[in-house]
């Protein structure tokens, strides 16, 4: 199906295909610069004093691993290096897939790191708001064992844990609803507590209005662009700086696009003109 | 009466449901958890109706050898094999009928709904969001044409966005001195999608929040009743 | 003798309940805007440097029930385990020293309650009120005869065009009633359209398509379509399957419904409730197709992409807005009226609250802060 009169949509495809693939097979290493974003949400976790438990949320699924993949992994390592105590949750049910690959990715990296006494997975959990919701009162009632079934007592990471009040922060990595957005209205506006995470490039500009200067969103990465800041910025680059090189080109071939649109634009209204003048 | 009944609960239930926002004592602050747990147990019983259809309407097409038929035998063996290997061999957390299916999971390195799920489902679903890319770069090649006055200002911030959030802005960028830092790509995109993209996303969750309580009034009051299949 | 026992009650009530030790000060109070689920234990130890605190809860039996163990020596904790409005809890705070012993112990003794009305959302109160107010006022003002202007929405002005063409093209006409369950309000304004949508197809006889993502709203597609060629006077059209169930998986739906576009090839689609990332592979897909394309969200995000790949697209508001269009009924109509005053006030709101904020006085904006 052409598009217009000179090119056919699959042509566009098949050099998108080669301009992603090609530079993720010879990486070419573009410069990253880091925006106030993600300098936000890596301040919120450098500043969070080593020993407190945070809540990590996985609120996507393999569609959009590739964008949030990177950026979890790298949030998580930084609060193992910060040796900040780490309670997963997911809203979505792929989500406890998703945190356990990261975990076991990490695990020769952080060998010394216990789950149980770290991390703990609490697993998947139905119910979106009303889960946030109930969680303020009560992490206990709204999780009585982790992922494999361990009653929550037995968990001494979750010693005197009991609700938002007892936690650092939150930080959700978010493919939609519910999701970031969920987060931030409860555990944020109703609890007083610093949320942030991560969401996809796609669904950023809607999550954007919630940074602002309430900090109802502490920073945001946005995006694999995010990740690769995050990457940076704790200086351990991975799939999402590799990535970038991708991204890069991609874009600049969807400008090339774009010129050309506009090149066959004019000259088919300067040649109508002609026609007209005629 | 039929009409009328589901008038009723709705009435109610909406007036139920605003007042317990703001009332935390028994029973109205329990009562919004209370209903959103029964609309999951409603929802698990609704499964069951959307698998019959899915069975129903495939094995129709398949019946009558519909055009494309063989698709639709796809979906159905899909759907068959994932239903058995869960239902026999359970998955990561959880048993099945026939135990771990230890055996079978010798052979293949985890359990086959697992194996199914890590190496078929996951690539399949990153697969379709993937076609954004390709779908982008074809509406993005429609889409940004310098029009009007308008249009021209979507394109030139579309292609600094565009730019500032890749490497390539840093790299075009980076060498601006520290005092001239506002002029770097990265940072041109963020203040674009800081301000006027923030600006423009308000107005419309602003007006889409306005839409929302209108609409919620009007089926709260009955005045709103197609929901329900028409008057 | 008596003044003696009395002093040494008054010692006793003093040495069980002291709040202010040497070094522990200890406070429990009830959590404001609650249920009574909940009591806070605030404490501060002061004049010791290190040590460790435990807190209890003193149970029926006596027995101590640890809640927390920690370094921290100035700290708030939320107690919300088996707190029951209206009962006595003691709580007992214990300061250890850098090699285990015991320095301090505190207790204090304090009930919950539950209130009848959460004072952080006052603010949240007086809009709900003044939004309610103005819209019920307009519904019944348009009730009662007075004439309402609303301006044209395009794409919904362009509903019977897409069935007329479907009709003459003998093709059919695709619905997606957006990814999300019904407990999602663009569902409802999708399915809403859909209502008059399938009217409009059993009157020209066009075949209609509605591929859902959910059960919930599958079972709610159907009677609405059911209804809709029953009104219309042609029941025997209605097909059951024509409603029908694909998957919950986001992705697996995206493809299936592709699916349909590229195989059908549907006339007319309409994408009309709440979307994620696939608005621009389903839109672009249609595109492909040579359907003529009808959108409709209130997800800011996915709006772009409808706009640069659909003929028509709603935006926010007008897919809420567009039942009472298609409807034309007064009463609904009034509705969007009371919208359009509850925009007016936000305008003049926010431009009070800009110009407060410039002048440095922050209190609109404080008090309209959701905590």
């Amino acid at each position: 199906m052409a598009i217009n009169k000179n090119i056919d949509r699959r042509w566009i495809f098949l050099l998108i295909f080669f301009c992603v693939a090609l530079p993720l097979i010879f990486i070419v290493g573009l410069p990253i610069e880091t925006t106030e974003n993600a300098r936000l949400v890596h301040d919120l976790v450098q500043n969070t004093p080593s020993g407190s438990t945070v809540i990590i949320s996985f609120d996507y699924d393999p569609g959009s691993k590739p964008e949030l993949h990177p950026m979890a992994k790298a949030v998580v390592k930084n609060c193992f290096q910060r040796d900040i105590k780490i309670m997963v949750t997911a809203l979505w049910p792929m989500g406890v897939q998703m945190a356990a690959d990261i975990f076991s990715q990490l695990e020769p990296e952080f060998p010394d790191k216990a789950y149980g006494i770290d991390y703990v997975n609490m697993g998947y959990k139905a119910g979106g708001m009303v889960t946030i919701q109930a969680m303020g009162k009560n992490f206990r009632e709204v999780f009585p064992s982790d992922v494999n079934g361990t009653p929550i007592k037995e968990l001494p990471i979750l010693n005197g844990v009991e609700n938002y009040n007892n936690i650092s922060f939150v930080c959700s990595f978010s493919a939609g609803d519910p999701g970031i957005k969920q987060w931030v209205q409860i555990v944020h506006d109703t609890y007083g507590k610093p949320v942030t995470g991560g969401v996809t490039g796609v669904s950023a500009p809607g999550i954007l209005p919630y940074v602002n200067e309430q900090k109802q969103l502490n920073g945001l990465l946005a995006g694999l662009k995010g990740a690769a800041e995050y990457e940076f910025l704790v200086k351990s680059p991975g799939t999402a700086t590799a990535g970038m090189d991708a991204q890069s080109l991609a874009h600049l071939l969807i400008i090339i696009f774009i010129a050309i649109g506009n090149i066959n634009y004019w000259r088919n209204k300067k040649n109508a003109a002609n026609a007209g003048g005629e | 009466m039929k009409r009328k009944l589901p008038l009723i609960i709705t009435f109610c239930v909406g007036i139920i449901i605003i007042i317990s926002e703001f009332i935390p004592h028994k029973p109205f602050g329990q009562i919004s958890g209370e209903l959103e747990i029964w609309f999951l147990i409603i929802s698990g019983f609704a499964i069951l109706l959307g698998q019959l259809s899915l069975l129903k309407v495939n094995f129709l097409k398949i019946k009558f050898k519909q055009k494309n038929w063989p698709f639709f035998v796809v979906t159905l063996v899909s759907f068959a094999i994932m239903v058995t290997v869960g239902i026999f061999w359970g998955t990561e957390s959880n048993h099945g009928i026939l135990g771990n299916g230890e055996g079978v999971a010798s052979l293949i390195g985890s359990k086959p709904f697992d194996y199914l799920f890590n190496n078929v489902y996951q690539h399949l679903s990153a697969t379709m969001f993937s076609l954004l890319a390709f779908f982008i770069a074809s509406a993005a090649y429609r889409a940004f044409i310098a029009r009007t006055v308008e249009s021209n200002l979507l394109l030139i911030a579309a292609v600094l966005v565009m730019l500032g959030n890749t490497s390539l802005g840093s790299f075009l960028t980076g060498w601006l001195p520290q005092s001239l830092s506002f002029l770097h790509l990265p940072n041109i995109a963020e203040f674009i999608m800081k301000y006027p993209n923030t600006a423009g996303q308000r107005a419309i969750m602003i007006g889409a929040g306005l839409g929302l309580i209108g609409s919620s009034l009007r089926i709260i009051l009955g005045i709103e009743r197609s929901y329900l299949g028409g008057e | 003798m008596k003044k003696s026992i009395f002093l040494f009650f008054l010692f006793s009530c003093f040495f069980l309940y002291s709040q202010v030790g040497q070094y522990i000060d200890l406070d429990v109070v009830d959590t404001p805007n609650d249920d009574g689920s909940s009591l806070q234990i605030n404490w501060q130890v002061s004049d010791c440097d290190s040590g460790n605190v435990v807190l209890a809860r003193l149970a029926d039996n006596g027995e101590k029930h640890v809640l927390v163990k920690t370094n921290n020596l100035k700290r708030r904790y939320e107690d919300g385990t088996d707190v029951q409005p209206g009962v006595d809890y003691t709580y007992i705070l214990s300061l250890y020293g850098a090699n285990g012993e015991m320095i301090e112990e505190a207790a204090f003794t304090a009930t919950s309650k539950a209130q009848w009305f959460n004072t952080n959302k006052i603010a949240l109160l007086i809009w709900v009120i003044i939004l309610t107010v103005g819209i019920v006022y307009f519904i019944f003002s348009a009730k009662s005869g007075k004439e309402l202007y609303i301006r044209k929405i395009s794409g919904l002005e362009s509903m019977d065009e897409s069935v007329g063409r479907a009709t003459e093209m003998g093709r059919p006409i695709l619905f997606v009633p957006g990814i999300l369950d019904l407990d999602d309000m663009q569902t409802i304004a999708g399915l809403t359209i859909l209502g008059q949508l399938a009217l409009k197809a059993a009157e020209y006889d066009a075949e209609l398509i509605v591929p859902v993502c959910r059960s919930m709203v599958l079972s709610t597609a159907k009677e609405i379509v059911k209804e809709a060629f029953l009104k219309a006077g042609r029941p025997d059209a209605y097909k059951p399957d024509s409603v029908f169930y694909l998957t919950d998986d986001q992705f697996g739906f995206v493809a299936g419904v592709d699916g349909i576009i590229v195989r059908d090839k549907p006339a007319a689609n309409f994408f009309l409730g709440a979307f994620y990332a696939e608005s621009l592979i389903l839109a672009e897909t249609g595109f492909a197709s040579g359907a003529i394309q009808t959108a409709g969200t209130a997800m800011p995000s996915q709006l772009p992409f409808f706009v640069a790949a659909c003929d028509y697209t709603l935006i926010g508001e007008e897919l809420y807005a567009a039942s009472a269009y298609l409807s034309k009924e007064p009463h609904q109509l009034g509705s969007l009226k009371g919208q359009d005053l509850g925009k007016a006030i936000f305008v003049i709101v926010l431009t009070i609250g800009i110009i407060l904020e410039i002048s440095g006085i922050s209190f609109l904006k404080n008090f309209l802060t959701l905590h």
